[in-house]
């Protein structure tokens, strides 16, 4: 009998505003210790919190991105989280508990088996801690409150993904919307974007397992494996005549194991309860009608919009969807063309294109090769001017600066013979140097049809149009 | 001058009759001379003090300067003073020097006044009497075996001892009134909200409320003048327009209702306090209130909420002192665990203890719904009896207290009658009401007796109304302690 993996995702997204949740602080990433630590992030006596109100802008966007208004808690209650930690200054942290502001809400994501929806639980402001470190101090712990205080938006999911595949595809369908509504950077390195899997198995229909949470999972990679590792781990304790024992465990990339965590309190009872330094958090109707005009066209919608307007498969939209910048380069680039199908355009955008700016480290924020440029390449291929091939290595050149398409053809002769009169003449000599080949084909072996074909791209360095020199051998050799 | 209203002491200081520097170093004396018997003072800084006044003094030679320009005023150690200790009458702030002004300070500094000094309370502003200090009980100017009640009761003396020409303090229960009855003066507890807590020391966020104690209702309304306004760091702060609380003042009373509860006039209330109070409300029906019954049925219920919210809070609020940024940390530990535990062992004392203990407990799981959610729908109980009682009547008038001041240490080893002593008060601190102290009398062994006046919210106008016209009517609030005579 088999297993079923049931997983669900907590996801930390600092959302990206230039202060903290509850103080002016700075939340720059990367400064020296304890420079961007205020009296409120210390937690000096007599200091108070004040909601950020970008923060709460983001989280609303959020929820209309996930689920429209109806998702959104117009009154939600910011609590207090109370355990002890060098790294919690006050003691506790404010987070949201029993009244989120995002009730609800799904992501719709694709996977080999096709598309899914995962529904949302929640999703809830809370401020980040400070930051331990137990190395470097001479037995001592440091302690960093830089990000102390730092606002992030917790997304939980409900359990409703059953294999590392969909969790990963989540995580990423995710991360490409909360930098779409530009609410996160997403940058995994730095902690923007990190996961917490809760991982069970159980057999098919059976209600669920005893699950464990594994925490700070910071690059999808790590949230693949160690989400493979654990069910593997839970399955053959469970084969074994073994039981669960719920509990939170850390992934080690090094050694691609999990294994358990020290807590941080032997008792987890927090002890929530309302602050009462911070008045619940109302929504008004004209707040979620603001952020609702911020908002672009959300990932989703483009996605069916490119499926519905320009016949592109749910593959080819998904990727081209990847994040706005890409779809938008996309979308701009075929505005300019009348020849190239979509499809083409597609191709190119999520193929080479993306290929090239990977090997250039950019993403289609930084703008390597302007919409118009690549789009007269792709002209240039569609009229025949230059093979496909050649095409590719125009731009290469275009990206090294060599210029338009059209000089990089002239400097570097990549014009494709069109010229049907001298294809043939080349035909010709072909076939009269190979006749053991042309009749071997003639006497139905379809392999030599290729290598004929070979010898006439070998004679033109590659450049004869490749349909052409097809077309004219085939009648050739037939008459 | 020590005896001086606010308005008199601005007077002499606008026609030069005195400087600010003069008049601070009066107090000062003043203090030198009184304060190692009443022990109403944790922190005096001549230095600091005088070089305030001096500039007030150029302030005020410059000409234009605000009403409180140049007058000294004593503040609670809970206010974070920038450059002064601030200690919150607690050993585990011992060290603690204010790196920043709260708000209430601010507002002070801003209108020219002279910080006198940082007075002695109760620990962490939880007690009655101000015993539970680090530094030691305060004495009651009146009879000095006597508590001067808490826990703004350093506040309360200095004022009373005319060691200080008005004070702030802080009133979460009864904080500011209770010690203003038991020390025969005024004091103001503002509707939650008014004044800024950014700066004030969290006991119970949700309750705790910054206001003056002084002399007369007159001094009141202009040192409430300078402390209420809205304060964008403080997000329970209430952005509403700036009103004159002189204003009202010489308003007759005539067809004023004043809503008279019959649970604070019955089991547990002291005859010379119920005996004086009648007195105050006679008093004021002359000067022509009519008297309404009223009822406050939730009132009972009160003392027991109030003893699961403001501790809950509490526990939470106090998280903070743990030795790790500042404020005492025990000398030696083996692990984190122990040095949080040595630490706060080591650094707070037993009535904040206690009141963790309980907090803790409260809010813990399984316990929850049965205290804290309880105690919260209770708290809604009183204020809809409030809202009740304003349909029949403008102010509600009663005792502040059950019993006028006791001695020291005569409550101390029993925390449900201490507790007991702020069954008056507590309410509006509950419903988030204006309250207020005057003084009305005396009981036995010649203590004071306190009138308290509950407002609808925001109507610390007309409650300041009332109380200057019973004073203009009256002479309890004149009279000083025996002894001590200035």
């Amino acid at each position: 009998m088999n297993w079923e993996i049931v997983i669900g995702l907590e996801t930390h997204a600092q959302l990206s505003t230039a202060s903290k949740m509850f103080s002016g602080a700075s939340t720059a990433f990367g400064a020296p210790p304890n420079t961007q630590a205020s009296a409120v992030d210390i937690a000096l006596p007599g200091v108070l919190p004040v909601a950020n109100r970008s923060a709460v802008e983001r989280a609303i966007r959020f929820g209309l991105a996930i689920g429209g208004e109806k998702v959104i808690n117009r009154r939600s209650v910011f609590a207090r989280k109370n355990y002890f930690y060098p790294d919690l200054p006050k003691g506790y942290q404010i987070s949201q508990y029993e009244l989120p502001i995002v009730k609800g809400g799904e992501i719709r994501i694709l996977t080999k088996s096709g598309e899914k929806v995962i529904r949302l639980t929640r999703a809830h402001l809370e401020e980040d801690t400070g930051k331990s470190l137990h190395e470097d101090f001479h037995g001592m712990s440091g302690i960093d409150l830089n990000r102390t205080g730092v606002p992030l938006l917790e997304i939980v999911s409900e359990p409703e993904m059953r294999s590392a595949e969909e969790a990963v595809a989540y995580a990423k369908t995710l991360h490409s919307l909360v930098r779409w509504i530009d609410i996160c950077d997403g940058n995994m390195q730095e902690g923007s974007f990190r996961c917490d899997a809760n991982v069970s198995v159980r057999r098919p229909g059976a209600p669920l397992g005893t699950r464990c949470e594994i925490k700070n999972l910071n690059s999808f990679r790590f949230i693949e494996r160690a989400i493979e590792f654990e069910a593997k781990r839970q399955i053959e304790i469970l084969e074994n005549g073994g039981k669960i024992v719920q509990e939170t465990r850390l992934y080690d990339p090094d050694k691609d194991e999990t294994r358990p965590m020290r807590t941080k309190e032997e008792a987890h009872d927090y002890r929530y309860f309302p602050d009462p330094d911070l008045l619940p958090l109302e929504v008004s109707e004209e707040w979620l009608e603001g952020e609702r005009e911020k908002l672009p066209e959300l990932p989703q919608a483009k996605r069916d919009r490119f499926q519905r307007e320009y016949g592109l498969s749910p593959y080819d939209a998904n990727l081209l969807t990847e994040t706005r910048e890409k779809a938008e380069y996309f979308e701009a680039t075929r505005k300019l063309l009348k020849g190239p199908s979509p499809k083409t355009v597609a191709n190119w955008v999520n193929g080479e294109l993306s290929a090239l700016l990977n090997e250039h480290g950019v993403g289609f924020s930084q703008i390597l090769i302007e919409q118009k440029a690549f789009a007269n390449l792709l002209d240039r291929i569609h009229d025949g001017t230059i093979s496909a091939n050649a095409g590719k290595e125009v731009l290469h050149g275009m990206a090294g600066g060599e210029g338009t398409a059209d000089e990089i053809i002239e400097k570097r002769g990549l014009k494709q013979i069109s010229d049907a009169g001298e294809i043939e003449k080349i035909v010709d000599q072909v076939l009269a140097a190979n006749a053991k080949q042309a009749e071997d084909y003639r006497a139905g072996k379809e392999k030599a049809f290729n290598s004929l074909v070979g010898q006439v791209m070998k004679a033109t360095q590659g450049k004869a149009n490749p349909a052409q020199v097809n077309e004219i051998l085939k009648r050739k050799l037939a008459g | 001058m020590l005896n001086a209203s606010l308005k008199e002491l601005a007077g002499a200081l606008a026609q030069k009759k005195i400087s600010s520097v003069e008049l601070t170093q009066l107090f000062l004396n003043r203090i030198e001379k009184l304060n190692p018997a009443l022990n109403a003072f944790i922190t005096v800084d001549a230095q600091k003090s005088l070089a305030q006044a001096h500039t007030a003094d150029e302030r005020i030679a410059k000409g234009g300067a605000q009403p409180l320009a140049g007058i000294p005023v004593a503040h609670k150690d809970i206010f974070v003073t920038k450059g002064w200790l601030t200690t919150c009458g607690s050993k585990i702030l011992s060290n603690f020097t204010g790196p920043y002004d709260a708000n209430v300070i601010e507002r002070f500094n801003d209108a020219g006044a002279v910080i006198l000094g940082k007075t002695n309370m109760d620990e962490f502003a939880m007690g009655s009497s101000t015993e539970t200090s680090f530094y030691g009980p305060v004495r009651n100017p009146w009879g000095q075996a006597y508590v001067p009640g808490g826990s703004s009761g350093g506040s309360a003396a200095a004022v009373a001892a005319r060691m200080a020409p008005a004070a702030t303090g802080t009133d979460t229960g009864g904080s500011i009134r209770q010690p203003a009855a038991l020390s025969g003066l005024s004091g103001l507890k503002p509707t939650y909200g008014l004044v800024s807590r950014y700066g004030m020391i969290a006991f119970a966020s949700s309750l705790d409320q910054g206001g003056p104690i002084a002399k007369s209702a007159e001094d009141l309304a202009l040192l409430l003048n300078v402390m209420a306004g809205f304060d964008a760091r403080d997000s329970t702060s209430v952005e509403r327009t700036r009103e004159d609380y002189v204003r009202d003042l010489e308003k007759p009373l005539a067809g004023l209702r004043i809503g008279v509860p019959k649970e604070h006039f019955g089991e547990g209330l002291a005859a010379d306090v119920g005996k004086a109070v009648e007195a105050a409300l006679a008093q004021l029906e002359k000067l022509g209130a009519k008297r309404v019954p009223i009822g406050l049925p939730s009132s009972g219920l009160s003392v027991p909420a109030y003893y699961v919210i403001a501790p809950a809070e509490a526990s939470s609020n106090l998280s903070r002192y743990d030795g790790v940024r500042y404020g005492h940390r025990a000398k030696e530990y083996s692990d984190l665990a122990d040095m949080y535990r040595k630490t706060r062992a080591e650094g707070f004392g037993a009535e904040v203890r206690r009141r963790i203990l309980i907090g803790t407990y409260v809010l813990s799981h399984g316990y929850y719904d049965a205290y804290y959610v309880k105690a919260q729908k209770i708290r809604r109980l009183i204020a809809n009896d409030f809202a009740e009682a304003f349909k029949l009547c403008d102010l509600v008038v009663g005792p502040t207290t059950p019993t006028v001041a006791f001695k020291i240490g005569a409550k101390a080893a029993d925390p449900v009658q201490m507790y007991l002593n702020d069954l008056y008060t507590i309410p509006a601190n509950l419903a988030g009401l204006p309250g207020m102290s005057i003084p009305c009398g005396f009981g036995r062994d010649n203590l004071p007796v306190g009138l308290h006046i509950v407002g609808n919210y925001f109507s610390e106008a007309k409650m300041l109304n009332v109380a200057h016209q019973y004073q203009k009517a009256t002479d309890w609030h004149k009279r000083e302690p025996a002894g001590i005579q200035s």
